[in-house]
């Protein structure tokens, strides 16, 4: 995983609200057993015609679109199914952020595994981002500050241990196998039992 | 402290409380496995040379991609779909590779990963229970804490036993007062959904707590918590009681002899506290939920199968949803022309949905012009239904028996609705595309499906009920 500290980016603007997870990446695709090459087929269904041409109108298809990394989408993206294939199919994009006031818990979670980083707003910061397509936006996670074109700074949430191993480009497993003590003590505490059965 | 079900599930695994710069590490009891979102946690495993590390909590099904027709699982007929089939083959090495045990393709127990778990009696109270599949939240329903994982937290469980996480929030859905008949637990998850919004759980693991709760079988519990996701909530819990270890007792996997008893006596001290405090609730009055059915592009987007497509003037987002479904604001869902009945899935394939299609289907056809597929949850279900002679009800309405799997839930197996096509189905998800490119989904449930795929149009099942 790249470490990301600063982003600078044009923003592509989605203003569909609950975009799901099927859309991100439809379930046809899931039968894939790597990680790699998803970005061809990140919103197969809005993105290409029938017989799999790309659809000029869609936003990723533009000129405009090309280069960004910052994906301005309506209320509620990363809905529904827990595929990991959502966040790979946009970094493989390009993708390495996500902005919109609600996102999704599952989708949010597997995110911040991939360098791809979530980021909640308020309504009117939102409101403008929506209504400014291609806005140039600085995104500091050393700060946790959204910085729009006119200088304004907007603060946003990061869970600290996803912000720590987002700005080093490190992962979670490392934390949890040296977890590997306590997770002993706690077995042995409460054998072959699942916890629950020995309260 | 009176505290929640959720707080003392979550504070019995605590291998480490969190802070504010970490996350705890939660201890997992029982981590369920398919081929779908595992192979790049398998990948992880091998490139950092590690082991499966708790293999007997560790479970396997194949379901996703698996074929449905009994050529392809039992009659020596290669699995047509290339891809499916090369996920299925792998998944099979992957788990005799890392010694995890696996119900392959031709397994007599074999099933959606939902289904088994409990049918096997590996779901138990008060258990953390992860899956990398959203519909994980079934097993709420036994009083576990159950929530789906995306595939590097799969790799996490299976080097570790283990993942990071913070405490969720909680919220209490109340649910009181009898149905009226031919309103299902089905009906009152999509009211639920529609009250609650499909963002309106994000953050939080839901309790569903209540008089109409406490008179649900398991099976129809299992239906509720396991669109919990479909509101936003990762997991949804309800409390265990007679009802649930009626349903466990007996069950291969649970608690044997004197071990039973104590696992009981623990269970129930799992219930929420008198007094204990949600971060918010929420009331339903049951006795008001009449059949529903969705009519738009996300399960929120649901309907009384009696009343009238909503109107939201100006909102281009919600025109551009009912362009899609090719429907009008203002229009009778009853008009829609139905192609497709789908009953299944890890939300309605269960043997008391079987049963209830029966009751409709019995003396009856499936109108002309419409498919009409029937997919049981797992192969359990399959021979307790046909043992029942339900598959002859189905055979002689004229609709079609598969083997089990997730089917056209999701169509990743190739079982899928046509572009611009109605189906109704009993599946969890009506997104745009969930069931084939340009597929129409609207949810409902087992006696809707039933009753829609007689007439052939949008249905309200009362009306077919003797």
């Amino acid at each position: 995983m790249d470490p990301i500290r600063i982003l600078r980016s044009r923003t592509v603007v989605m203003a569909t609200t609950n975009i799901d997870t099927d859309q991100i990446i439809p379930a046809r695709f899931l039968t894939t057993t790597t990680k790699e090459g998803l970005g061809a087929q990140l919103f197969a269904d809005w993105r290409y015609d029938a017989s799999g041409a790309p659809k000029p109108d869609f936003i990723l298809n533009t000129p405009a679109a090309q280069g960004c990394q910052v994906l301005v989408a309506g209320r509620n993206i990363g809905c529904g199914s827990s595929r990991e294939h959502a966040p790979w199919a946009l970094v493989d994009f390009g993708f390495r952020a996500v902005i919109s006031t609600e996102i999704a818990d599952i989708f949010r979670n597997n995110s911040l595994k991939n360098g791809l980083l979530p980021v909640i707003v308020d309504g009117a910061t939102h409101e403008w981002l929506l209504a400014n397509p291609g806005a140039e936006v600085t995104l500091d996670l050393e700060t946790r500050e959204l910085g729009l074109p006119d200088g304004r700074k907007v603060t946003f949430p990061v869970e600290a241990f996803a912000r720590f191993c987002l700005l080093n480009g490190t992962d979670e497993m490392g934390y949890l196998l040296g977890q590997g003590e306590a997770i002993a003590a706690y077995e042995a505490l409460h054998g072959k039992q699942p916890a629950g059965a020995t309260a | 402290m009176a505290k929640t079900m959720f707080e003392k599930v979550w504070e019995l695994h605590e291998v480490a409380p969190e802070s504010a710069d970490t996350p705890a590490v939660l201890f997992i009891d029982l981590h369920l496995t398919h081929e779908v979102t595992s192979p790049q946690a398998f990948t992880l495993l091998r490139e950092k040379g590690l082991p499966v590390r708790r293999r007997d909590l560790t479970f396997a099904t194949m379901d996703h991609s698996t074929p449905t027709t009994t050529d392809q699982v039992f009659g020596g007929v290669p699995i047509k779909l290339a891809s499916a089939r090369g996920q299925v083959e792998q998944f099979a090495r992957n788990c005799a590779d890392f010694e995890v045990e696996l119900l392959g393709l031709q397994d007599q127990k074999r099933g959606i990963v939902h289904i088994i778990g409990p049918e096997m009696g590996l779901t138990q109270p008060g258990k953390t229970i992860v899956c990398g599949d959203s519909h994980t939240s079934t097993h709420g329903a036994f009083g576990a804490l159950a929530f789906g994982i995306g595939s590097t937290e799969v790799g996490h469980v299976f080097a570790t036993q283990c993942l990071l996480q913070r405490k969720a929030k909680t919220m209490a859905v109340n649910v009181e007062g009898a149905l009226a008949p031919g309103v299902s637990a089905k009906d009152v998850v999509l009211a639920i959904i529609n009250h609650i919004g499909v963002s309106g759980g994000t953050g939080h693991v839901l309790e569903y707590r209540g008089s109409t709760i406490r008179a649900m079988s398991m099976e129809e519990r299992m239906t509720v918590c396991n669109m919990s996701i479909e509101a936003g909530a990762r997991a949804g819990m309800m409390a265990p009681d007679e009802t649930t270890f009626a349903y466990l007792q007996g069950r291969e996997r649970a608690p044997q002899g004197a071990a039973w008893d104590a696992a009981v006596a623990a269970w129930r001290a799992l219930a929420t506290d008198e007094g204990a405090r949600f971060d918010r609730e929420v009331h339903i009055d049951a006795t008001q939920i009449r059949p529903m059915v969705t009519y738009g592009t996300h399960p929120g987007m649901s309907m009384a199968i009696g009343d009238t497509v909503p109107v939201h003037a100006g909102d281009s987002v919600y025109a551009a949803s009912l362009a899609y479904m090719g429907l009008q604001p203002g229009q009778a869902i009853t008009d829609v022309p139905v192609n497709v009945v789908f009953v299944g899935s890890c939300t309605n394939g269960r043997l008391s949905d079987l049963e209830e299609v029966a009751s409709v289907l019995r003396g009856r056809k499936v109108a002309a012009g419409v498919h009409m597929l029937i997919v049981p949850g797992s192969q359990q279900v399959k021979r307790e239904a046909e043992a029942r002679g339900l598959h002859e009800v189905f055979a002689a309405a004229g609709a079609e028996w598969r083997e089990s799997g997730c089917s056209m839930c999701l169509g990743m197996n190739g079982d899928t609705v046509a572009k611009g096509q109605y189906c109704v189905s009993t599946s969890n998800r009506n997104f745009e595309g969930r069931q084939g490119v340009g597929s129409r989904t609207l949810l409902a449930s087992p006696l809707t499906a039933a009753a829609s795929a007689v007439t052939g149009r949008v249905t309200d099942p009362r009306s077919l009920l003797a």
